[in-house]
């Protein structure tokens, strides 16, 4: 960012370059500065802009990501430099406050004034409040800006009940935000239906039925008549049907207003209903102002109230002042849009609510599903619109299809796969002209000449902006030709395991040497291809996984049989199969957390994590757990880590079978299998699925005539749910039917692929599964059925086997020149009884030691990284 | 048998370990004499690097048990906690300019 001294009108007589005032920092702004800066207008003119918020431009469309997670650093769209780089001055916290057309001059809160040779106004809008009483009580917000969600937030830390006046796109976009917060939630909608805007009745109807079962409150077709308020602060609202909701806070999201003060007051020309009104240029009433984004109202009699036009303005703006007028200006938009709101998936496009004359409807709606699907055509079958709700899927097919004959009966478009005949019509049915990125105006042209995504978003933008189309970006792309695991290997995980196995390879630099990328043969490999090829030799030929150079590749939970954290300390996990543990064994891991001081918690798995011990302590207390019978839980491997249970037919009144014994027979059949990724399974002892078997990679759940098997199922950051393989197996069945699983998924699987996106991945996917694994189409079930008895033969504790051998104890010191010392800098402090890591002793470092480095994990990390 | 040492600093060097104790690599820590800690690796060949065992992104004393890898011919470990890897030979980060882990010179005797 730059702030010039200079904040005086400019004097006559110095060479004088013309200057461009910018007011208002928001998206459509930002955008305006990016284009002047692409056609060199920013070398050749002095830019200056006022900024009203404390913080540069960011990402409004995406404000709600804050809410999982996204800082607002991270929500920045100026990149670092640009500002910078082009000269451009910025005034962060300054808004304008007065323009004089005459002497052509802003002047800012601050005082500072600006001569201008064109001044260009893009100030967004604000939201509407409507007057009711009550509206300025504590409690009530508005959502629109970063400081508005941290508000929001703040607040919602003493409520418990919320309400959002507002059923349009972003009245659910705050609804969902207020439920993430915890609080029960109301919508108050004074259109009969949700969304009024973008989809009919029928649509807003699933939309509402879905939405209600998330658990929120819809009220539609009523007001607020008044907002309750005790000692200032927010208790209630009565709407206008008369009913009274006790809420502790009220978001209003009743639609946006062009913010266009600045130039009424200035006299120029704005709309009856706001809006400073423009020509296909963007010029106001007077030729040196332009106006874009939210505060301007088009040629065509709109302000439009979404980012695409915005910047399509932006453009027009940059070309007429880069001298290059292109095309017929900016007439008006598209304004179609695909989102997802509270988990639904919404679309609507081209003339949605079938205003065109004579127009027909094609509509399939199936509301158990929260479906609803609507065409709109004309006579000659000319694709003018529709709603989709519940299933967007064709939304990106169907956009770029509008205004054309599609290919197929429109009927086919909105019929479910598998009801009547199956629609594949792919993305060669578009046109060359069809625009697939309609938030930046990209068409399959251009598109498709690149050759990957990044290609395209860095040419194009396409893909940069609400993100969806990306998935059709995908399909047009030519997919991608390297498919190595990293810049040593050209293969990818299951092709190495191949090369490996045929050719019995049984060493990593052996591997490298002969498969690598001919610029890495002989090198060190990468942290990337080392464990990956480690996992790969250690599921080929099961043994001590750290013998011999196999240590070298091991990531340091591997190497330590523990897990890294982030003092540098470790974690133990025993193995407790079925989470069934006796209290004798309970008492052993107390008082071994007691006597080394370890931080101890029961984990998600239905076991017990014992944080805090350092290297040098990790075989003594290991010595004492093997010694009561304990086995290592694998918590730090790509490995098996838990099977799950639910107490079952032997004490659950419900069970129907004695899910406890399967578990344990399952968790101790596959300890210590190492795959592409961790792996996680449950049993539940019925229907019931207290055990939620189908959260995981294989998943079991009792019937009256045997055992379902799931599989495919993942929690974490992708929930997926388990696809069924096979119904009523018996013991032997199922037991045989998991060993070929789990073996297919580890020869075929990419490194640090679950077996859910593994599956979705599978070329004919549940079906191709069940024709090689329960139909043998492939003939491969019985070396599958071989190898997994290989391992289960193979199998010994991998703690058992590190305290007998004295060479392997070697490595757990913290120092080689100092075995006896311990790590002083790990170190702890008291909290709630227990220890935490001393995090302010690790910032400040030994003597010498410099502050710390800011820093981004490093790329294609997630959390959880030092395991992954 | 030789011995690797380490140069703590200029003009003064201190025994590490026995150079067969190394793993090619994998990683050792080293306790200085000034309570600073160094982080000894050998890669492929049998070559012997130092660097700080600070991780500069989390204060944590961990370099040592980070995977050794190289990049366009030249050696780095990636930091066992946040991935991001370091120049045995400069300790200079490849993942975010500006970042650099002080480097020791050793030396094999024997
Ligand atoms: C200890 C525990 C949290 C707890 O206090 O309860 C835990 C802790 C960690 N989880 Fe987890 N997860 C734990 C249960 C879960 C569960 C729930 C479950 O297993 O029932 C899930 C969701 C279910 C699933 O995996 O499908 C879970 C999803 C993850 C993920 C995301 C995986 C994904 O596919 O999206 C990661 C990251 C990864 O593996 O890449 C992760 C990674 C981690 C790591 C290994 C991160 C790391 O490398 O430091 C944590 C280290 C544990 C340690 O230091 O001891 N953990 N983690 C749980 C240990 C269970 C056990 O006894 O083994
Ligand atoms: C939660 C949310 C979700 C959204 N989702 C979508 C979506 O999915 N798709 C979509 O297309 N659009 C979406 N929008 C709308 C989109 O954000 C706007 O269309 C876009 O931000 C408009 O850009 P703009 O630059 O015109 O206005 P803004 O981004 O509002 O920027 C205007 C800026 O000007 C400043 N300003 C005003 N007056 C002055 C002054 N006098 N001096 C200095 N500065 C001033 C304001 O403080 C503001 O920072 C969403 C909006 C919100 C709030
Ligand atoms: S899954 Fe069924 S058997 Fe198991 S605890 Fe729940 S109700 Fe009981
Ligand atoms: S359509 Fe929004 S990014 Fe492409």
């Amino acid at each position: 960012m730059s702030a010039a001294p200079n904040t005086a009108p400019d004097s006559p007589g110095t060479p004088r370059v013309p200057t461009i005032v910018l007011v208002g920092h928001g998206m459509v702004g930002q955008r305006f500065l990016e284009e002047l800066a692409r056609r060199g207008v920013a070398a050749r003119a002095r830019i200056v802009v006022l900024c009203e918020e404390p913080r540069p431009a960011y990402d409004r469309v995406r404000l709600s990501s804050y809410f999982s997670g996204r800082t607002p650093e991270e929500l920045s769209v100026v990149e670092d430099g640009f500002l910078d780089e082009h000269g451009i001055e910025l005034y962060v916290g300054d808004p304008a406050e007065t323009v004089d057309r005459e002497a052509r001059t802003v002047t800012a809160r601050s005082g500072r004034t600006f001569g201008y040779d064109t001044l260009v106004l893009a100030t967004g809008s604000y939201p509407f409040v409507p007057p009711v009483p009550g509206k300025d009580a504590r409690g009530c917000f508005v959502y629109r800006t970063i400081e508005d969600l941290l508000a929001i937030e703040e607040y919602a830390k003493t409520a418990r009940t919320g309400a959002v006046v507002g059923g349009g796109l972003l009245g659910l976009e705050a609804a969902g935000a207020l439920q993430g917060l915890g609080l029960g939630t109301h919508i108050v909608e004074f259109a009969p239906r949700l969304m009024p805007v973008q989809v009919d009745e029928g649509g807003g109807a699933v939309l509402r039925r879905t939405i209600e079962r998330r658990g929120l409150t819809v009220h539609t077709g009523t007001g607020t008549r008044e907002v309750l308020a005790e000692d200032g602060a927010v208790t209630g609202m009565v709407l206008t049907d008369g009913a009274e909701l006790a809420v502790d806070m009220v978001v209003f999201s009743a639609g946006v207003r062009p913010r266009d003060g600045l130039a009424r007051e200035c006299g120029l020309a704005v709309g009856e209903r706001g809006g400073v009104a423009v020509d296909a240029w963007c010029r106001t009433s007077d030729p040196a102002v332009f106006a874009i984004g939210e505060c301007a109202l088009a040629t065509d009699g709109r302000v439009y109230g979404l980012v695409a036009p915005g910047y399509e303005m932006a453009r027009t703006v940059a070309a007429v002042l880069a001298g290059e007028p292109d095309g017929e200006g900016f007439t008006g938009a598209d304004t179609s849009a695909s989102l997802k709101l509270l988990g639904v998936d919404v679309a609507s496009f081209g003339d949605a609510h079938g205003t065109t004359e004579g127009c027909l409807d094609v509509v399939y709606a199936d509301a158990r599903a929260g479906v609803y699907k609507k065409l709109v055509v004309d006579g000659e079958g000319v694709l003018l619109g529709g709603v989709l709700v519940g299933d967007a899927e064709a939304y990106g097919l169907l956009r770029p299809l509008t205004g054309t004959v599609p290919p197929v009966a429109p009927e086919q478009l909105v019929l479910p796969p598998g009801a009547g005949a199956p629609v594949a019509l792919g993305p060669g049915a578009l046109p060359d002209e069809a625009v697939i990125c309609s938030c930046h105006n990209v068409s399959k042209r251009e598109i498709a000449a690149r050759s990957s995504l990044a290609e395209v978003k860095r040419d194009t933008k396409a893909g940069t902006g609400c993100g969806s189309c990306l998935k059709m970006i995908g399909k047009l792309l030519p997919p991608a030709a390297d498919q190595g695991l990293c810049g040593c290997f050209p293969y990818g995980r299951s092709e190495l395991y191949e090369i490996a196995r045929t050719r019995r390879i049984g060493s990593f630099a052996a591997l490298l040497d002969a498969h690598g990328r001919p610029e890495a043969r002989g090198g060190e490999g990468c942290e990337v291809c080392k464990p990956a090829v480690g996992s790969i030799l250690a599921s080929l030929a099961p043994g001590y996984i750290l013998d011999g150079e196999q240590a070298a590749l091991q990531d340091t939970n591997d190497h330590f049989l523990a897990n890294l954290q982030r003092n540098g300390s470790y974690s133990v996990v025993p193995r407790v199969p079925g989470g069934e543990i006796t209290p004798e064994k309970l008492i052993v891991i107390g008082e071994v957390a007691r006597d080394f001081g370890l931080y101890t918690k029961i984990t998600g798995g239905q076991r017990i994590d014992l944080f805090g011990a350092r290297v040098d302590q990790l075989p003594t207390i290991w010595a004492r757990l093997v010694e009561a019978g304990f086995e290592s839980g694998h918590a730090y491997g790509k490995a098996l880590r838990t099977v799950k249970s639910c107490v079952g037919q032997t004490w659950c009144r419900y069970g129907v079978q004695d899910s406890m014994r399967m578990a344990i027979r399952l968790e101790l059949r596959y300890r210590g299998l190492r795959a592409p990724h961790k792996l996680k399974s449950a049993v539940s002892g019925c229907a019931r699925e207290c055990a939620e078997a189908q959260s995981k990679d294989f998943g079991v759940i009792a019937t009256a005539h045997g055992w379902n098997l799931h599989v495919g199922g993942n929690g974490g950051a992708t929930p997926r749910h388990a696809d069924l393989l096979a119904q009523d197996l018996s013991d032997a069945e199922l037991v045989r039917l998991i060993d070929r699983f789990l073996m297919f998924y580890i020869r075929t699987a990419d490194r640090l692929e679950r077996t859910s996106t593994w599956l979705e991945r599978l070329d004919g996917g549940l079906d191709h599964l069940k024709d090689v694994l329960v139909r043998d189409s492939l003939g491969l079930c019985a070396e599958l059925e071989a190898l997994m008895t290989e391992h289960v033969g193979g199998y010994r504790d991998e703690w058992a086997q590190t305290l007998d051998d004295p060479e392997r104890l070697a490595r757990f010191v913290s120092f080689v020149n100092a075995p006896e010392a311990p790590d002083p800098s790990v170190r702890f402090v008291p909290e709630r009884d227990q220890i935490k890591p001393d995090l302010v002793s690790l910032t400040a470092g030994p003597p010498n030691a410099g502050p710390l480095a800011a820093g981004t994990p490093a790329a294609g990390t997630l959390e959880g990284a030092t395991s992954r | 048998m030789t011995t690797l040492e380490l140069s703590p600093s200029p003009g003064s060097w201190l025994p590490v370990c026995e150079t067969a104790l190394l793993t090619p690599g994998r990683g050792v820590a080293a306790l200085l004499p000034d309570g600073r800690q160094a982080a000894v690796f050998r890669d492929r060949s049998g070559r012997a690097y130092a660097i700080d065992n600070r991780d500069p992104f989390t204060g944590a004393q961990v370099l040592s048990r980070g995977l050794v890898g190289s990049a366009d011919g030249r050696p780095f470990v990636a930091s066992p906690l946040l991935k991001q890897r370091f120049d045995l030979e400069t300790g200079r980060c490849l993942d975010e300019e500006g970042v650099t882990v002080a480097v020791y010179p050793v030396r094999t005797l024997g």
